[in-house]
């Protein structure tokens, strides 16, 4: 029998998850979701209206008569908005299929190395995160400069005679956000590639696999909750990008991330800056669904 | 017509498919086979048996190619096998841990190997379809592995590695989580399917049953070595050594001093105040020579009095019955502290029983009954 103590625990621990849900991610977006319904004001805060408690009911009324979507009908009338949306889109897609074109190798020969050697190459992809993200993005501003360190090198084995202009371009930006996320990329791969069982493998050649087919019929499917996995890790956070193509993109570079700090940093226009936020969430939530999918899919065929 | 029997291994002109030759394989500095030397024959059921760890996984893995011999060669119908890789050799195996492709269905799994052959769809469909029929797994084609039972994953490993018909095929422990209903109507396909397709078979049991039953020969191993290759009757009736004997089927085993009593007999000097017991060696035993006589149970006759046209007859003690249904098992202790076992067959309802415990009884036995084992 259960008594009604385990129970009540139960319903604790359940609870806890919720509550920090509650409490850091549906608080905060109820805030920001209300100031991109109030409207610009030169006062402090920036918005109107504020909800005053001691109006009353009548006062809490007028207070949601004040909001509206104004915000949101101006994001769709001005084309720097969608265009940025749009850019990011295209920047999050591709870098991280780069992400995944540099990091499953990576992960892949983590797999297959010696036993002994795989917490020193486990150690070796999480160790940038010692130092600070910030920092790591100014020294690929010292590599990719003019004068930069690869320029220098480029030069110095006559690949170039003049130097490339790689800093403040959208390569850069893939380069930044591929060498920052590709961490989270390589983890989960690597974490499906090393449980596959070898005698998979062995059975598909004595099937008359080449190990090229065997890869492609089995590898590649075990591992595919991984590379999904990965992909979203480095696909959410990529779209929303700002300190990278703020400090390695050039002017051309338009991301959502970026003309999000300029609303509310610039030009102190938080109702706008809080619509463009709440449609990027919109927009996030749609693979993040499809990612809490794939990880439940995969929860369930482990069982 | 008169029905030739199936013994390529005592015609010298016949040529092996598989030879081992002096074959060493060491994981580091552990041997798992030792200097081994072993032919089968072409169309052969070729058994193994041998406790866990001798190495029978280790002998298979060879064969179909995922690990080299340290030392020796092997070779497949006269050509050494080693530098041909896995998927380019003719043998299909079946993994003792089943290796089932989790992504793929049932189906898909049966299906694998044949789409990497040149058949035709519809000729793999159908060739599928019989392979679930013959596994009774039809109604679980779209299953995902991990949707069906362990022994349903057993059937369709099998399936799966007799799909490609091979010229060889390993199976390494093939019916063991089956029941024995199942069990006996795949061991009976297998032997149909070896008869119709001329396959060789190399099949890896822990069932002693279900190698008698299945084999052209057995082999029994130890410690990477083999001990005796034979048929199983050969095997059962004559074994060469004290661990095959003990190894296979039930057996007493009783050490003694062998000495010349005429007409190719011994006496076997074997506790003090007892007759010796005679019995016929297969070869010549030195006087005096430290043997084992091991006989097995159900050749020994049980009886209230003596036995008068038995050479060998002991006086004893019943200690403890087991009643195995068709037969009974008598523990009989004898005054020397021996305890020999004796089957009957049950052929009387249990309440007729002629003995029971603390009856006092003769154990009697012909002089060819049991084998005189010199190591
Ligand atoms: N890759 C390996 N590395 C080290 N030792 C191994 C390896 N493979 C097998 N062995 C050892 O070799 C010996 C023989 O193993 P093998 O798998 O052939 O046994 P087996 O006869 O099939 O046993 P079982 O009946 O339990 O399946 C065992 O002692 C095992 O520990
Ligand atoms: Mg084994």
């Amino acid at each position: 029998m259960t008594g009604w103590g385990d129970r009540l625990r139960g319903r604790i621990v359940v609870a806890v998850p919720y509550l920090w849900l509650m409490l850091l991610f549906m608080v905060p977006f109820g805030i920001v979701l209300k100031i991109s319904l109030s409207d610009y004001a030169v006062s402090i805060p920036p918005y109107t209206p504020t909800l005053d408690p001691s109006a009353g009911w009548s006062g809490f009324q007028d207070f949601l008569g004040e909001l509206d979507f104004e915000n949101f009908v101006w994001l769709t009338q001005d084309a720097l908005y969608w265009k940025a949306y749009l850019s990011s889109l295209k920047i999050a897609v591709i870098s991280t299929a780069l992400t995944l074109l540099v990091g499953y190798p990576i992960a892949y020969g983590m797999a297959n190395a010696p036993d002994e050697w795989r917490p020193t190459l486990m150690m070796l992809v999480i160790l940038p995160f010692w130092t600070s993200f910030l920092i790591r993005v100014y020294a690929w501003m010292g590599i990719l400069s003019q004068e930069g360190f690869l320029n220098q090198f480029l030069m110095w084995t006559g690949l170039t005679a003049e130097p490339l202009t790689i800093l403040n371009t959208n390569t850069a930006v893939y380069i930044g956000i591929v060498y920052t996320y590709l961490p989270f990329m390589i983890l989960p791969i690597y974490a499906t590639l090393e449980k596959l069982d070898a005698s998979l493998l062995e059975a598909a050649a004595d099937l008359g696999c080449t190990r090229v087919q065997a890869f492609w019929l089995v590898t590649a499917p075990l591992s595919k909750s991984g590379v999904i996995a990965g992909c979203f890790l480095v696909f959410i956070p990529a779209i929303g990008e700002f300190v990278i193509p703020s400090l390695l993109g050039g002017s051309r570079t338009l991301m959502i991330g970026k003309v999000l700090w300029e609303e509310f940093f610039s030009n102190r226009d938080w109702p706008v800056a809080s619509a463009v936020a709440v449609i990027l969430l919109m927009i996030l939530v749609i693979p993040i669904i499809l990612f809490q999918r794939n990880e439940q899919k995969q929860r369930e065929a482990e069982q | 017509m008169a029905q030739s029997v199936f013994a390529p291994w005592a015609d010298p002109n016949e040529k092996p498919l598989i030879q081992f030759r002096n074959v060493t394989k060491r994981f580091g500095d552990f041997t798992a086979i030792d200097d081994l030397t072993l032919d089968i024959f072409r169309r052969e059921f070729f058994a193994l048996l041998g406790p866990s760890g001798c190495g029978k996984t280790t002998l298979m893995r060879m064969l179909a190619g995922f690990e080299a011999p340290t030392e020796g060669t092997i070779t497949l119908d006269g050509k050494d096998i080693s530098p041909v890789p896995p998927h380019k050799r003719e043998v299909n195996m079946m993994f003792q841990s089943y290796a089932l492709f989790p992504h793929l269905t049932v189906y898909d799994n049966i299906a694998f190997g044949l789409k990497r052959s040149d058949m035709s769809r519809d000729e793999i469909a159908a060739r599928v379809e019989q392979m679930l029929k013959m596994v009774q797994l039809q109604k679980f084609a779209r299953r995902k592995p991990h949707q069906i039972s362990g022994g349903q994953r057993q059937r369709v490993a099998l399936a799966r590695s007799l799909a490609k018909a091979p010229k060889l095929l390993l199976l390494d422990e093939p019916l063991g989580a089956l029941d024995r209903k199942l069990r006996e109507e795949t061991q009976f396909e297998l032997m149909d399917i070896q008869e119709k397709t001329g396959t060789t078979f190399v099949i890896v049991t822990h069932d002693q049953e279900e190698a008698m039953t299945v084999a052209s020969r057995v082999a029994v191993m130890d410690h990477g070595k083999v001990i005796q290759v034979d048929t199983p009757d050969r095997i059962y009736e004559t074994p060469n050594c004290v661990y095959v004997a003990d190894f296979i089927g039930d057996v007493n085993l009783i050490e003694g001093n062998a000495y010349p009593a005429g007409d190719d007999r011994v006496s076997i000097e074997w506790a003090e105040g007892q007759p010796g017991i005679i019995a016929t060696p297969a070869g010549a035993v030195e006087a005096g020579a430290r043997i084992t006589f091991a006989i097995r149970p159900e050749k020994v006759a049980i009886c209230r009095d003596r036995p008068e046209d038995l050479p060998n007859a002991v006086r004893g003690r019943i200690l403890d019955i087991a009643y195995l249904g068709n037969i009974s098992t008598y523990h009989v202790a004898l005054p020397s502290g021996h305890v020999i076992k004796a089957q009957t067959a049950n052929d009387r309802r249990i309440a007729r029983r002629s003995f029971t415990w603390e009856d006092e009884v003769w154990l009697g036995w012909t002089a060819t009954a049991g084998v005189v084992l010199t190591q």
